[in-house]
């Protein structure tokens, strides 16, 4: 067993876990990834096996390849978009049956008896184990869904309704949730109230289409003047801003009710902070490298929040993709074979994509 | 002087019930007496004899243009007590006798969204006490002074029995803890709140936290105090921010944070202290931006909020709340010629906890 820095052993699956699978993992910080062998454990009585036929590619899961956030422990499977289908329940699962079609986000598993576990806030769990890269109860890292297959506690399993493509809906198991639990959070779905959207990537992408969705009035501020076409007439926003047009932002002030920022480049965020009105909140869910630049008086005046979130809890999620599917809300996806991986992984570094990477898991991974 | 080009009149052209002050004249701040008038009382007007003025640390960057918008000479003071003299005809809830005080706002537009829900203080055209070019064209002066004009809808009833001179400082220092507290529940029984800085408005959040019901620890940079903030105050518990262990210790567990100092300083080890989804409140103004790390605010669902004063109807249930519960303002009372050693002493923070004015028996014309 490895030694973690923290004195926890750290057990590998393969040497605890008896039933083999197979993926792509990174072997070290170059974030190269490639075939790996390995192990999940035997379906628990409380647990769901799934097959996996879809996984979409965050942006963290190339942080955490990378050693961005210098937590990394290889080697490391990543994804936490992950879809497929039920082989096999657990003994004491009620609420899945084989064959459903089901998902995966970022929590495998909670304490499930502190408070925020209690009022549906698993992902602000002290004890949260993600979906990779953590450290599981049995001590073994956790694996994600750049694999075959996966075995979840039932309480992270996430229902798929029959009429949701499968493929467009892995993105919303961590981009979708990261901005529907906050704009419900925070009252940002009341029809007719105005939202401001920044950054036109995975997350910003799916903020407009629940925007919309919620009836509210939805404007798009980026840097890029030639994604205007696309965020008006694809996406549906109603109007867009490019933030570095001083005239354009200042006829903007004081006119949006919340924004929800997705950006992770280092940017300024006062002159958002201005487009708010009185009590305005603005809603950080991306998260730069360095520390923002705060002047205190693009809060004072106003009275307004500037506000963090981190994805969201079990039950939330189920609600998101119980809405998205009676909504037709689907990520824009493009949808890749595994042996594309490394490729993509590097257009994201660039955000050329449109808007999220979905592996083709089902037809395209094959144990090497 | 010409009205037609948007020069400020001179009040003198305008105004004609002389008053008299103290005043800064330039970026030293230094004061001195200072004679000007006031308007005439209107139909909607309360006038005041000044009998106490507080002093805030905002009148200090004021009148050394710290916010590069002095207009000299400025009368500052904006924490302002005393008896109703004049009511105009359409005034009903003031009488000649009455005691009132006048906070940080003299006028405001009385149209927009925010004035219609009582955000006075958020209202694009709020006009301040003073150093704020009024309506009629003429530039607001403050509560140094020994009287003051000023529409009924912005003078606060101060109830009988609740003392003068320690209520002043509630008129500013009091609305800007109290509004947050109450906006963000931090009012409800049994919240943990935590308060940085034991100054003007720190000392008296710990005071109205304390009459909430609320469990309050203070945080602080000097642990000279600590006796202080527990046994005299009222605090439940003292943190040196400066201790990473007492810090450390205290992580996750406050509901929220009036964090009132105006230094520069690091919020990354404040925002540990709040629970998940924990807020906050800034209402001190520090000079240079705040640093903000993400992840402190994004693991825990955590915010920042920023609140400048209250509107009105605020302000009155504040002082009617203070009243009710003896809340008032621990002060140095001083005279008048005293003022320019006060700042003095207000730029280093040597004082317990707010300066005030006893304008009705120190302050006499030349």
């Amino acid at each position: 067993m490895a030694e973690l820095g923290n004195g926890k052993k750290q057990a590998s699956p393969e040497e605890v876990h008896p039933r083999k699978a197979f993926g792509w993992a990174a072997k070290d910080k170059s974030g190269v990834l490639s075939p790996f062998a390995f192990s999940r454990r035997n379906t628990g009585a409380d647990d769901v096996t799934i097959k996996i036929l879809y996984c979409g590619i965050c942006h963290s899961d190339l942080h955490t390849a990378k050693n961005e956030w210098s937590n990394a422990i290889y080697p490391m499977v990543p994804g936490h978009e992950i879809v497929g289908v039920v082989t096999e329940v657990g003994q004491n699962v009620q609420n899945f049956k084989v064959g459903e079609k089901v998902g995966v986000g970022c929590i495998v598993n909670s304490c499930l008896s502190c408070q925020n576990c209690n009022r549906d806030y698993e992902n602000y769990c002290p004890r949260i184990i993600l979906t990779y890269n953590s450290l599981d109860v049995d001590g073994t890292m956790t694996y994600g869904g750049y694999s075959n297959m996966v075995v979840v506690n039932q309480h992270f399993v996430i229902r798929f309704p029959e009429n949701l493509p499968l493929d467009k809906g892995a993105p919303l198991l961590c981009a979708g949730i990261t901005v529907y639990s906050p704009l419900k959070e925070h009252g940002l779905d009341v029809p007719g109230k105005h939202l401001g959207v920044v950054g036109l990537g995975g997350l910003g992408h799916v903020a407009v289409k629940f925007g919309k969705a919620f009836g509210m009035k939805v404007t798009v501020i980026s840097t890029s003047l030639k994604k205007e076409k696309e965020a008006i007439e694809r996406l549906g926003a109603d109007a867009f801003l490019v933030s570095s047009n001083a005239e354009q932002m200042q006829a903007a002030m004081g006119t949006m009710d919340g924004i929800i920022n997705t950006v992770s480049a280092d940017h300024s965020i006062a002159p958002l902070a201005f487009l708010l009105k009185t009590h305005g909140k603005m809603i950080m869910v991306g998260a730069p490298e360095k520390p923002l630049q705060l002047p205190i008086f693009s809060l004072i005046l106003g009275g307004k929040t500037l506000a963090g979130s981190c994805i969201g809890g079990i039950k939330a999620t189920q609600e998101m993709i119980d809405f998205a599917a009676k909504n037709n809300i689907t990520a824009d996806i493009e949808l890749i074979p595994i042996s594309y991986l490394n490729e993509a992984m590097e257009r994201l570094t660039k955000a050329d994509v449109r808007y999220r990477f979905v592996i083709d898991i089902g037809n395209s991974l094959t144990e090497a | 002087m010409e009205n037609g080009n948007n020069v400020a009149a001179s009040p003198e052209e305008v105004r004609r019930s002389p008053a008299f002050g103290w005043a800064a004249r330039d970026t030293s701040g230094v004061l001195s007496p200072f004679t000007f008038s006031r308007r005439k009382n209107g139909e909607n007007d309360v006038t005041i004899k000044i009998l106490y003025c507080g002093i805030c640390h905002s009148d200090l960057h004021s009148v050394k243009n710290e916010w590069q918008n002095s207009v000299y000479p400025i009368v500052p003071g904006h924490e302002i007590v005393g008896v109703v003299t004049e009511v105009g005809g359409k005034v009903d809830r003031f009488k000649v006798g009455d005691h009132a005080g006048v906070g940080c706002m003299v006028n405001s537009c009385r149209s927009c969204h925010e004035c219609a829900g009582h955000l006075e203080n958020h209202c694009p055209g709020m006009i301040f006490t003073y150093n704020s070019t009024d309506v009629d064209g003429t530039v607001t002066y403050g509560g140094y002074s020994d009287s003051v004009v000023v529409e009924e809808h912005f003078a606060v009833r101060f109830p009988a029995g609740m003392p003068l001179d320690r209520g002043a400082p509630l008129l500013c220092a009091g609305i800007t803890v109290y509004s947050p507290m109450k906006r963000f529940g931090f009012d409800v029984p049994g919240k943990h709140i935590g308060v940085v800085g034991l100054g003007g408005l720190g000392h008296v959040a710990v005071k109205f936290g304390k009459a909430f019901g609320a469990k309050v620890t203070v945080i602080s940079t000097s642990p000279s105090k600590r006796q202080e903030a527990v046994e005299r105050l009222g605090a439940d518990a003292f943190l040196v921010s400066k201790d990473p262990d007492e810090m450390k210790a205290a992580w996750g567990t406050m509901d929220g944070i009036i964090n009132t100092v105006s230094g520069n300083h690091e919020v990354t080890p404040l925002l540990s202290l709040l629970k998940t989804f924990g807020q906050m409140v800034m209402v001190g103004a520090p000079e240079k931006p705040l640093e903000i790390y993400a992840f402190p605010l994004l693991l825990g669902g955590k915010s920042i909020v920023g609140s400048a004063i209250g509107g009105m109807k605020e302000t009155q249930e504040m002082i009617d709340f203070a009243a009710e519960h003896n809340v008032t303002a621990d002060i140095e009372l001083i005279s008048m010629d005293y003022v320019n050693e006060a700042m003095e002493r207000v730029a280093k923070a040597d004082v317990r906890y707010r300066f005030v004015i006893d304008i009705g028996n120190t302050l006499s014309a030349t």
